[in-house]
């Protein structure tokens, strides 16, 4: 039995062979998850239905307030993005064209408490694969960790073993944001006492590391202390995403495609991050 | 062999099954960090109340779905559970005339033996393991009576 354990544990570690097995048990537990997830699901059931006309009505009128402002900006976006690829054909380099995404509903469940990972609903079954970035409505959630037939568990930027490539959208300065541990910060540990980064600082992903596509927003800096005897600076972020109310994620498949370019290898950048 | 009782099963089973859902059950603010390995402590109940039951295998068996349903390296909490239910049903008889203040000592060291082979897994990995990853062990130590009376009072096979 022993033996079987560390044979397991060997072979997991250093080998995705055991891939099969994990999802064959997968299928079986996650009835558990589903129902440890039910209360929640109805409670928001509940909710949806004692929701009152008037509140309806009204949410409705916010709603389409909103859709019309985003459909405009969407109009002037379309412009940009087409500007955008002339502008970087000119300078020889490559652009990535859009995304598609998938809408995945988190499952409340708890994995371990000193882990920041999460489940949601779909899974390899709707085309889910390790590393897929996941966002919300406000910026970057995290990314996908393990593809399960049934579900998938998903690293949210936060956790201590996550890092994630980023550049301050003022003046483009890369840096790496790497998890804290607590929901509502990340950590900017390699930056030098007199880099150029101030609170409220947008910190939106480089694209750097190839996982997660350039542009989104993932965090605002909310304070930089300098160091003097020591060569970096301690900052802080907080992310944009709503790491603990949203429910609905979107899973992102980023088109690999690249926009025809004179140099094949100026966008090639492949990394661990 | 003994020949295993289909109700003592079924009852064995649905137990563990309450308990894996305990397990991942998001509770709120010092809960989250003090839940209690509720599967291990139902697993030790069996083992102490039926050792013919609740055999090292399946022990074994729980750990490794545990393991997928939690997301960790597989065979860790397998290897966990296994070995920690060797020793109770080994020691079954001596622990069952304990007073149950005393089995809950014993169950926090079963507790802290499973805890610390999950800590060293983990360690292979080099991931950090902040402090109240052993506060489950000193929880799991004291709602054990409360566990353990529990169910013998609901059991009815």
């Amino acid at each position: 039995m022993v033996l079987l354990s560390v044979f397991f544990l060997v072979t997991e570690q250093y080998s995705d062979k055991l891939k099969p097995l994990r999802h064959i048990l997968s299928v079986f537990v996650y009835p558990i998850q589903y129902i440890v997830d039910a209360p929640t699901r109805l409670f928001n059931n509940v909710i949806n239905s004692v929701e009152g006309y008037e509140q309806l009505l009204s949410e409705n009128k916010v709603l389409k307030q909103q859709q019309l402002i985003n459909s405009a900006r969407l109009l002037k976006f379309s412009a940009l993005e087409k500007e955008n690829i002339r502008l970087r054909s000119l300078l020889d380099s490559s652009f990535k064209l859009g995304e598609q995404v998938l809408i995945a509903e988190l499952l409340s469940v708890n994995l371990a408490p000193y882990e920041h990972v999460v489940v949601v609903n779909k899974g390899s079954r709707f085309g889910v694969h390790v590393g897929q970035p996941v966002l919300d409505a406000n910026g970057i959630v995290g990314q996908v960790l393990k593809a399960l037939p049934l579900s998938s568990e998903i690293i949210l930027i936060t956790d201590p073993n996550h890092a994630i490539p980023v550049q301050v959208n003022r003046n483009g300065l890369h840096t790496i944001a790497i998890g804290s541990g607590q929901l509502n910060k990340l950590n900017l540990p390699f930056l030098p006492n007199n880099a150029d980064i101030v609170p409220g600082d947008l910190l939106i992903t480089s694209g750097l590391g190839g996982i997660f596509p350039q542009g989104y927003p993932v965090a605002v800096v909310e304070s930089f202390v300098e160091q003097p005897d020591k060569p970096f600076a301690v900052i802080q972020a907080r992310p944009t995403a709503a790491l603990n109310t949203s429910r609905e994620l979107l899973i992102v498949w980023s088109n690999s495609q690249v926009i025809p370019l004179n140099n094949p290898l100026s966008e090639q950048v492949h990394g661990q991050d | 062999m003994a020949k295993i009782k289909l109700p003592l099963l079924i009852a064995y089973w649905l137990t563990v099954v309450v308990a894996m859902a305990l397990n991942i059950t998001p509770w709120k603010g010092a809960f989250l960090m003090a839940s209690p390995d509720w599967v291990l402590l139902i697993l030790i109940y069996w083992a102490l109340a039926a050792p013919e039951t609740a055999s090292v295998g399946k022990a074994w068996i729980v750990g490794l779905l545990v393991d997928v349903l939690t997301g960790q390296l597989l065979g860790q909490y397998a290897l966990a559970y296994a070995a920690s239910i060797f020793l109770s049903v080994k020691q079954h008889k001596r622990i069952r005339h304990y007073l149950i203040i005393q089995q809950s000592l014993v169950v926090f060291m079963l507790l802290l033996f499973a805890r610390v082979l999950i800590f060293w897994i983990e360690n292979i990995n080099h991931q950090p393991v902040p402090i109240n990853f052993w506060l489950p062990v000193l929880t799991g130590a004291v709602v054990w009576p409360v566990v353990s009376l529990l169910l013998r009072n609901i059991r009815i096979v």
